[in-house]
């Protein structure tokens, strides 16, 4: 069976914008973190639509690399957290804005 | 032996100078040694020096020692130079005698006081200065010294610098007497444009021959320099700094607001006297401002309750006396009283520091009370001095010092009747304040507990001082009284002798037992109304003539509306004119534009994707539509 790439495409849009809306109206780091995770997702999906669409395996290596990246993002995202956790005793992002400038 | 002049100043300021690098490091005990070493071994060289200066010498020659010129520009050439004369030596010997004394006080007096390094500089250094002022041979360093002083009077009043009222005090000082001084430092322009030398002796040999008397600019020169005069010595109408100056520790007052440096007005006149000589005018206004300053001060000093306050009114009128024996001419009678003044006064300002510690930080007489057999000693070095201050007849030194200047009032040729009145209604008032002063202090009713005695190295300088005060007297005796000169003779080997009209030694005789009489009475009425009398302990309570009085004629009032409200206004209207407004619309430009950046750097992560999130989305929308 063929998916039309514009179905692809819609639910790689439809994903990013509940990533995005997540990220920006979560307060909880790890619900943040979670959104860009979602977000990450959505372009890869973009990628791998657009790359059979075209019969050619250029998404594929893209997602391969988002994959690797999305990892090490979560690893250092998670570091941060709990630093942050350990700072500001809270995991609620809008705490910690101490470089108001 | 004189040779060795310069050591009496340099010691000072080495003591100054030591404390100010390595004070920090040195133990207090270390520090108070420096200290108080310092000005003793000053006292000391100043003995020496003075030996040496009269040793072989009957004419009292006077002694120059230059050291090195101190700069060379068109033709102004002034040296690091000294010049003894019998005026000076007599200054120096007041200034280190009594300095070293009053340094002996505060060594035990500021003991616990965490400034104690500092206190040791500023009063080092102010020795120094002093010294350097009355002793140097022309007008610039003179007018150094004289700068010098000012600064260290203002360091030192402002010395408990954590409460703001000490530093206003401290600020008034120095801006009341910037204005003699600036009237000073125009005198000693026209000097140099006309004589082309600063050089003091140099002066007063040209002076003579260059001006006529009465001409225009001797008469300006003296004006100015009497300005200069008036503001250091706090005679009217720049009288207003000295009351608040007591805000300083009892040791500064005595020192520089009572036994040295607002005398150094009286040295400036005396050393300049030819050209005074050369404005009788002058002379005859610097005899009223003495009159008016002593009977103005006298009357403020019987309405205060601050014990230091009455002692600084009491300062202002009796260097209101040296102003008049200055005006009629009565040269040695202004230094004489100059002396006999420093020993008493210093007296009381040391023994009022004295009673204020031991009763816990009170000023208020009326709070005190029946002390004299709390604190023996004293008590009766303060009644010697008191007596010495109201002049009281024939065993104080005070006495013969002013009957000196309430004669001469009358009897030099510049004197008149009226100068003599004003002389005795202010020995009247002297004898009335400083009487209440006693009565109120050590008679009548305990009020307040004295915590502790009083240290030997508080009271030894009392002991000291007492006997001067009684003692110094006695070096000069009215013709009246066994005629001895010896003070006077000596003065005027470098001071002329007044011009006084002959008189008989009845008429001198009666003139005396008028003002004997009138000092009596006034110890009597002040017996009458003040000994043992039930006062409240509290500030007394004040009709509208008395608080008039109480706070100096209302001078500060008079000073705030003439000078100090139009320049408030003034400014406030320069504030706001439209060069201003340009520079403000400048800033007020920046600071919006400032917020308006800084709103964006809040901190707040959220706010810094949805700002990503709709710039790309304006990024895309152009891109995609345009």
């Amino acid at each position: 069976m063929n998916i039309p790439m514009e179905h692809g495409i819609l639910l790689a849009a439809i994903l990013f914008s509940i990533g995005l809306t997540g990220l920006l109206v979560r307060r909880n780091v790890i619900f943040m973190l979670l959104s860009v995770e979602v977000m990450l997702n959505a372009a890869g999906l973009a990628f791998i639509v657009a790359g059979a669409a075209r019969g050619q395996a250029d998404g594929q290596v893209m997602f391969i690399f988002i994959l690797a990246m999305a990892a090490a993002e979560v690893s250092v995202g998670l570091a941060l957290i709990i630093k942050m956790f350990k700072i500001f005793n809270s995991v609620d992002i809008d705490k910690a804005d101490t470089m108001n400038g | 032996m004189k040779e060795l002049l310069w050591l009496v100043v340099a010691f000072p300021f080495a003591g100054s100078l030591i404390l100010m690098l390595i004070g920090k490091r040195l133990s207090r005990m270390a520090c108070a040694f420096v200290g108080v070493g310092s000005i003793l071994l000053a006292a000391v060289f100043t003995f020496i020096v003075g030996v040496g200066f009269l040793h072989n010498n009957p004419s009292s020659v006077p002694f120059n020692q230059s050291l090195w010129q101190w700069i060379n520009v068109y033709g102004l050439t002034p040296n690091i130079a000294f010049h003894l004369d019998t005026v000076s030596l007599t200054f120096v010997f007041v200034i280190t005698f009594v300095g070293a004394l009053i340094h002996f006080y505060s060594a035990q007096f500021m003991w616990k006081d965490e400034g104690f390094t500092r206190f040791f500089v500023f009063m080092n250094l102010f020795v120094g200065l002093m010294l350097l002022l009355v002793l140097t041979d022309n007008l610039l360093v003179l007018y150094f010294g004289w700068e010098g002083v000012t600064l260290c009077s203002f360091l030192l009043i402002g010395f408990w610098y954590k409460d703001s009222a000490n530093g206003y005090a401290a600020q008034k000082a120095f801006i009341v007497t910037r204005v003699g001084d600036t009237s000073m430092l125009i005198g000693l322009f026209i000097l140099f444009m006309t004589f082309h030398t600063l050089n003091i002796q140099d002066i007063l040999t040209a002076a003579p021959s260059t001006w006529l008397v009465s001409s225009g600019p001797a008469v300006l020169t003296a004006f100015l320099l009497l300005g200069g005069a008036i503001g250091k010595s706090a005679q009217l109408p720049l009288q207003t700094w000295l009351p608040d100056a007591m805000l300083a520790p009892s040791p500064v007052s005595a020192l520089l607001h009572a036994a040295t440096m607002v005398t150094a007005g009286v040295y400036l006149i005396a050393r300049t006297h030819v050209l005074f000589e050369l404005a009788p005018l002058v002379q005859s206004v610097m005899a009223m401002i003495g009159a008016a300053t002593l009977l103005v001060a006298g009357l403020s000093a019987l309405n205060q309750h601050d014990i230091k306050k009455v002692l600084a009114y009491s300062t202002i009128s009796q260097i209101g006396y040296m102003f008049l024996a200055l005006g009629v001419g009565a040269w040695s009678a202004a230094i004489f009283h100059f002396m006999t003044h420093a020993f008493f006064k210093a007296l009381l300002f040391l023994g009022a520091g004295a009673i204020i510690t031991v009763l816990g930080e009170e000023h208020n007489m009326f709070k005190m009370g029946g002390l004299r057999k709390k604190l023996p000693i004293v008590f009766w070095t303060y009644l010697i001095a008191s007596s010495s201050l109201a002049a009281l007849p024939f065993v104080t030194a005070g006495f013969y010092s002013k009957d000196k200047i309430i004669w001469m009032s009358y009897a030099s040729d510049k004197g008149s009747l009226w100068l003599w009145l004003a002389a005795l209604l202010g020995a009247l008032l002297t004898a009335l304040y400083t009487f209440r002063m006693v009565f109120l202090t050590f008679f009548g009713n305990s009020k307040t507990e004295p915590t502790h005695r009083p240290g030997a190295f508080i009271t030894m300088p009392l002991v000291v001082l007492a006997v001067l005060s009684f003692a110094a007297g006695f070096i000069e005796l009215p013709a009246t009284m066994g005629h001895f000169t010896l003070l006077s003779d000596f003065i005027e080997k470098t001071l002329p002798a007044a011009n006084t009209l002959h008189f008989s030694y009845a008429t001198e005789l009666l003139f005396q037992l008028i003002s004997i009489a009138t000092v009596i009475i006034g110890i009597f009425v002040a017996y009458k109304y003040y000994y043992n009398k039930p006062f409240p302990a509290a500030e007394p309570e004040r009709n509208k003539l008395q608080a008039f009085l109480y706070n100096g004629w209302d001078f500060d009032l008079l000073y705030d509306f003439l000078f100090v409200k139009p320049l408030v206004f003034l400014s406030r209207i320069d504030k706001n004119d439209f060069i201003d407004l340009f520079y403000k619309g400048i800033e007020s430009l920046m600071g919006a534009l400032h917020k308006v950046l800084s709103a964006t750097q809040n901190g707040k992560v959220r706010r810094y994707a949805m700002s990503i999130a709709i710039g790309t989305i304006i990024t895309l929308t152009i891109l995609l539509f345009l």
